[in-house]
C-alpha cells in the first residue's frame, strides 16, 4: 500500500509542477498577480509530495519490503540499517528520486525564504525551477519507476554492491546532489533574469547565497567521493579522471568561476552577460554529467545500469533545458546594458583572468572526457583519454590561477596599483621561497613537480593570510585595534580568506601524496615485520571475523617508531556471500603530517598474506583543505548582506564597514 | 551590432553540435570495439609469468579449447571491479581464463592477485606493453574470446558485467566449444 501511495504522490507532484511552471510564468508575463501567487504554495506542495514519495521508497528499503523490485535488487535483509537507508540512492531509480527531491527542495526554499524578491522575479524563478521538475518527474514516471512490484516476492534481496556499503559513500550522493542539483536554482535565477531582461547588482546579491550553498555542498561531495576511493580501492589513489568524477568536477569549475564573476556584477555592475552564461553553464554541465553517467555513452567504473530509452529521454530533456536557455540567452543577452568600465590591472581584471583560467580548465576537462565519444561518432577510431592528458593540460592552467589567487584580492576595484600590491606580497614571496628551499633540503632535491606544488601551496596560503593582515592592519595599528577590525570584517571577507587558505592546504596535500608516496609490498606471515618510511611494522596475528552480511579475516599490525608503539592497525579482508564479492578494508593511521596505510590480502598457497603498506605524506591536508574551502563558503553565506530575503536593509551598514576596512 | 549578436549565439551552436554527438553516441556501445583482429589468429608472443603465480603465457597456449584472454593491471580501478566476475567465471563456469598483465610491476600484480584471488591459468607479464600493441589493446581491462583454432572471435573493451557474461561471453564460448 505504502509504495502505491508513494507512486501516486509522485504522479500528483508532476501535475502540481506543471501548474507551478505554467501559471506563475504566464502570470508574470501578463501581469496577473493571482496567477503569480500560485508559485509559492505550489512549490511547497510539490516538495511535500516528492518528500512523501521519497519517504515511501525509504520505508520500503528500511522494512525490507521484497515485493518492491528496487528493494529486491539493491537490498538484503541482513544489510546494516545505515546501508538500508543509503541503499535508497544506491540505484539509478532511487538516485533520480534524490535528484527531484533536491530540485523541489530548492524551489520550495525560494518560495519560503524569497520574500524580499520582486514578485515577478520570484514567480519566474519558481516557474522555471518547476519546468525542470516536470521534465525529471516525467522521466522517473516513464522510465525509472522505483515502485514497481514483483510477484511472487523473492525470499531475500540481491544486496547492494559491497564497495558501496561504506560510511563515506553513504553520505556522498546527498552532498553531491545538493551541489549539482543546487545549481538548478541559480540556473532558474538566470533564466528568470533573462526573461525579465534585467540584471543588476541586486540580482547578483540574491543569487549569491544559492551559489554558495550549492558550491560548498559540491565541494564536500566531491571530497567525500575522492576520500572513499582513497581508502576503499586499496592503494591510496584519490582521483582517476574517470568520466563520472569529471561529471561532478565540471559543474564545480563552472560554479567556482560563477562565484567569482558574480562579485563583479554585484560590486561593479559589469560582466553581466558572462555571469548569466556561467549560471546557465554550471547547471547545464550538471545535466550533461547526469546524461553521461546514465546513458552509457562513455564507459566508466561507476556507471549505473544502462538503458538506451533512458539515454534518449535525458538527451531530450537536456536539449530542451540547455538549448532553450541558451536560445533565450542569444536573444536577450545582446540587449543587456554594458556595465562599469575598468582598467586591465584592477580587481575586475584579476577576476576576469580567474574566470578565463577556470573556464579553460573546465573546457579542457570537458574535451578530455568527451574526446573518445567524438572520435567514435566520426568513426575515427577508439581511444581512451587517461590521467596523462589531464595532468599535462589541466595542471598547467591551475599554476597561473594560484599565482593570481595571491595577488587578485590585493588589487583595488577599477584601477589598481600592481607594483604596490606586489610590494605588499614581499613577505608572502619570501615565505614561499623558504618553503621551497626547505622542501628541497628535506627531500634532497625532490621531483621538480613537487617543488612547484609546494610553491603553489605556500603562495596560496601566504597570499590569503597577507590579504587578511592588510585588512586588519596587523602590526601597523595597535593589536587591539587589529582585533576589533578583524571582528568587524564582513563575513564574506573571512570566507574568502578561509577558502583561499584551504585551497593552498589542499594543494600541499595533493603534492605530497603524488610526489612522495612510498610503498612496500610483501608476502608476510604472522610474526614477520617490515620497515616503511621510518616505521617498523610488525604483523602480529590474523583472526576470523563475522559481520552482519559478510565473513572475513582481520589482521593486527603494530607500527613502531624508534621502539615506541605508534599505532595498532586492523586491516580486513571481507567476503560478501550474497554478491560473492571480496573487498579489502584498509587500516589507516593518520597523523597531522601523513597517513600510514596498510592493506592485507587473503592467504596464499605458501601460507603467507600479501600485505601492502603505503606512506602518504600530507594526504590528510587534502581533506582538511577541501573542508576549509567548504567552510569558507558557509562563512561567506552567513554574511548578513547576503542572507536570503534581506537584500536591501543592510546596504547602508555595508558601505560603512567597507569604508572602514579600506 | 550584428557581430555582437552573433557572439551570443556561439554557446547555443556549441551546445547543438555537442547534442548531435550525444545523439550519435547513444546508438553506439563504447565497450564494443570493432577490432581488425576479429577472426584472425592471435598474434605470436611469449611472455614470462608473475612471481609466485604459475607459468607465463604464449600464443602456443591459446589453442585446442575455447577460452578467454583478459588484459588487466593492478593499477586499474575498473579491473578491480571486474575481477570478481572473472573469479566466478573460472571457478563456477569452468571457463579457461588467461591473463595478460599490462604495463605493471610483476610484484604489484602478484600481490594484487593473492589479495583478490587468481582466476587465471597462465598470466603473461607484459611489462612494457609491447605485446598489447600487437593485440590492439587501447586500455585496460579488455577481454578477448578465443576459439579452438586460436583465433580471436570477440573483443570487449571495459569491465565485464554480469549481463555481458550471461548475454555474450558464455553463449559464445558454448558455441565455439561445440
Amino acid at each position: 500500500m505504502i509504495p502505491e501511495l508513494g507512486h501516486y504522490a509522485l504522479v500528483l507532484a508532476a501535475f502540481v509542477a506543471m501548474a507551478q511552471a505554467f501559471l506563475p510564468l504566464a502570470g508574470a508575463a501578463r501581469g496577473n498577480s493571482a496567477w503569480m501567487a500560485v508559485a509559492r504554495p505550489a512549490a511547497l506542495a510539490q516538495f511535500g509530495l516528492v518528500a512523501f514519495s521519497f519517504g515511501a521508497l525509504m520505508h520500503a528499503h528500511i522494512v525490507s519490503d521484497f515485493t518492491v523490485l528496487n528493494v529486491v535488487e539493491y537490498s538484503h535483509s541482513l544489510k546494516p540499517m545505515l546501508y538500508k537507508v543509503a541503499g535508497v540512492w544506491g540505484s539509478h531509480e532511487g538516485s533520480m528520486m534524490l535528484w527531484v527531491l533536491i530540485l523541489s527542495l530548492f524551489g520550495a526554499a525560494v518560495a519560503a525564504l524569497g520574500g524580499g524578491l520582486p514578485d515577478t522575479l520570484r514567480a519566474r524563478v519558481i516557474g522555471v525551477q518547476a519546468l525542470i521538475g516536470v521534465g525529471f518527474l516525467l522521466f522517473i514516471l516513464a522510465t525509472s519507476n522505483p515502485f514497481v512490484r514483483v510477484d511472487p516476492p523473492p525470499l531475500d534481496g540481491h544486496d547492494l554492491n559491497p564497495l558501496l556499503q561504506d560510511p563515506g559513500l553513504a553520505f556522498h550522493p546527498p552532498f553531491l546532489y545538493l551541489g549539482y542539483v543546487g545549481f538548478s536554482i541559480v540556473f532558474s535565477f538566470a533564466a528568470a533574469a533573462l526573461i525579465e531582461g534585467r540584471i543588476d547588482p541586486a540580482w547578483a546579491r540574491w543569487v549569491r547565497p544559492w551559489t554558495l550553498i550549492a558550491w560548498s555542498a559540491l565541494t564536500i561531495g566531491i571530497a567525500m567521493g575522492s576520500w572513499w576511493a582513497y581508502y576503499t580501492l586499496g592503494w591510496g589513489g584519490w582521483w582517476f579522471w574517470d568520466p563520472t568524477e569529471n561529471a561532478s568536477f565540471l559543474p564545480w569549475l563552472a560554479g567556482t568561476a560563477l562565484l567569482h564573476s558574480a562579485i563583479v556584477v554585484e560590486k561593479r555592475d559589469a560582466l553581466k552577460s558572462w555571469t548569466i552564461l556561467l549560471a546557465i553553464l554550471s547547471f547545464s554541465l550538471s545535466l550533461v554529467g547526469t546524461f553521461l553517467v546514465r546513458s552509457g555513452v562513455l564507459s566508466s567504473v561507476h556507471a549505473f545500469a544502462v538503458d538506451p530509452s533512458r539515454g534518449v529521454f535525458i538527451l531530450v530533456l537536456l536539449t530542451i533545458a540547455i538549448g532553450g536557455s541558451l536560445t533565450l540567452y542569444a536573444i536577450r543577452a545582446p540587449h543587456l546594458r554594458m556595465g562599469g568600465l575598468f582598467a586591465p590591472v584592477s580587481r575586475e581584471g584579476g577576476l576576469v583572468i580567474n574566470n578565463l583560467l577556470l573556464a579553460s580548465g573546465c573546457g579542457t576537462v570537458l574535451l578530455g572526457t568527451l574526446y573518445p565519444l567524438f572520435l567514435d561518432a566520426l568513426n575515427a577510431g577508439k581511444v581512451s583519454v587517461g590521467p596523462p592528458f589531464f595532468n599535462s593540460t589541466f595542471v598547467p592552467l591551475m599554476v597561473p590561477l594560484v599565482a593570481l589567487l595571491g595577488v587578485g584580492p590585493l588589487l583595488s576595484w577599477k584601477r589598481a596599483d600592481l607594483p604596490g600590491a606586489l610590494g605588499r606580497l614581499k613577505v608572502a614571496a619570501l615565505l614561499t621561497f623558504v618553503a621551497v628551499v626547505a622542501t628541497y633540503w628535506l627531500h634532497q632535491g625532490g621531483p621538480a613537480m613537487a617543488l612547484v606544488g609546494i610553491a603553489m601551496a605556500a603562495w596560496a596560503c601566504c597570499g590569503a593570510v597577507t590579504e587578511w593582515v592588510e585588512r586588519v592592519r596587523l602590526f601597523r595599528v595597535p593589536l587591539a585595534d587589529s582585533m576589533s577590525r578583524a571582528l568587524h570584517l564582513p563575513r564574506s571577507a573571512w570566507g574568502m580568506t578561509i577558502a583561499h587558505f584551504g585551497m593552498g592546504v589542499a594543494i600541499a596535500g595533493m603534492t605530497g601524496s603524488v610526489c612522495w608516496v612510498s610503498e612496500h609490498i610483501q608476502s608476510i606471515r604472522p610474526g614477520d615485520q617490515f620497515d616503511i618510511a621510518g616505521y617498523s611494522v610488525s604483523f602480529d596475528k590474523v583472526e576470523p571475523i563475522e559481520g552482519p552480511n559478510y565473513q572475513g579475516e582481520r589482521g593486527t599490525f603494530t607500527a613502531r617508531s624508534a621502539g615506541k608503539i605508534v599505532a595498532v592497525m586492523h586491516p580486513e579482508q571481507r567476503f560478501y556471500p550474497v554478491q560473492r564479492t571480496p573487498t579489502t578494508e584498509a587500516a589507516i593511521h593518520t597523523t597531522a603530517l601523513a597517513d600510514l596505510y596498510v592493506v592485507m590480502g587473503t592467504k596464499n598457497a605458501s601460507g603467507g598474506y600479501a600485505a601492502r603498506a603505503y606512506h602518504h605524506p600530507l594526504v590528510p591536508w587534502l581533506w582538511l583543505g577541501t573542508v576549509l574551502m567548504a567552510v569558507g563558503g558557509v562563512v561567506s553565506l552567513s554574511d548578513l548582506r547576503y542572507r536570503v530575503g534581506v537584500p536591501v536593509r543592510h546596504r547602508l551598514r555595508r558601505s560603512a564597514t567597507t569604508a572602514a576596512a579600506e | 551590432m550584428r557581430l555582437r549578436t552573433l557572439i551570443f549565439l556561439i554557446p547555443l551552436l556549441v551546445f547543438l553540435v555537442l547534442a548531435g554527438y550525444f545523439a550519435v553516441g547513444l546508438n553506439r556501445d563504447p565497450n564494443l570495439v570493432p577490432s581488425a583482429l576479429i577472426d584472425q589468429p592471435v598474434p605470436t608472443f611469449s611472455l614470462p609469468g608473475l612471481p609466485g603465480q604459475g607459468a607465463g603465457l604464449a600464443s602456443a597456449d591459446l589453442h585446442g579449447r575455447a577460452q578467454i584472454v583478459n588484459v588487466f593491471a593492478s593499477w586499474c580501478a575498473p579491473c578491480r571491479v571486474e575481477h570478481p566476475m572473472l573469479v566466478r567465471l573460472a571457478r563456477e563456469n569452468g571457463v579457461l581464463v588467461r591473463g595478460i598483465d599490462y604495463k605493471d610491476r610483476p610484484e604489484d600484480a602478484a600481490a594484487w592477485l593473492s589479495q583478490m584471488g587468481n582466476p587465471y591459468q597462465g598470466i603473461g607479464a607484459d611489462t612494457d606493453g609491447r605485446v598489447a600493441i600487437d593485440w590492439g589493446v587501447y586500455g585496460v581491462p579488455e577481454t578477448y574470446v578465443i576459439d579452438r583454432q586460436g583465433r580471436i572471435r570477440y573483443k570487449q573493451v571495459g569491465p565485464l558485467t554480469a549481463a555481458d557474461i550471461d548475454g555474450k561471453i558464455l553463449p559464445l564460448l558454448k558455441e565455439l566449444q561445440g
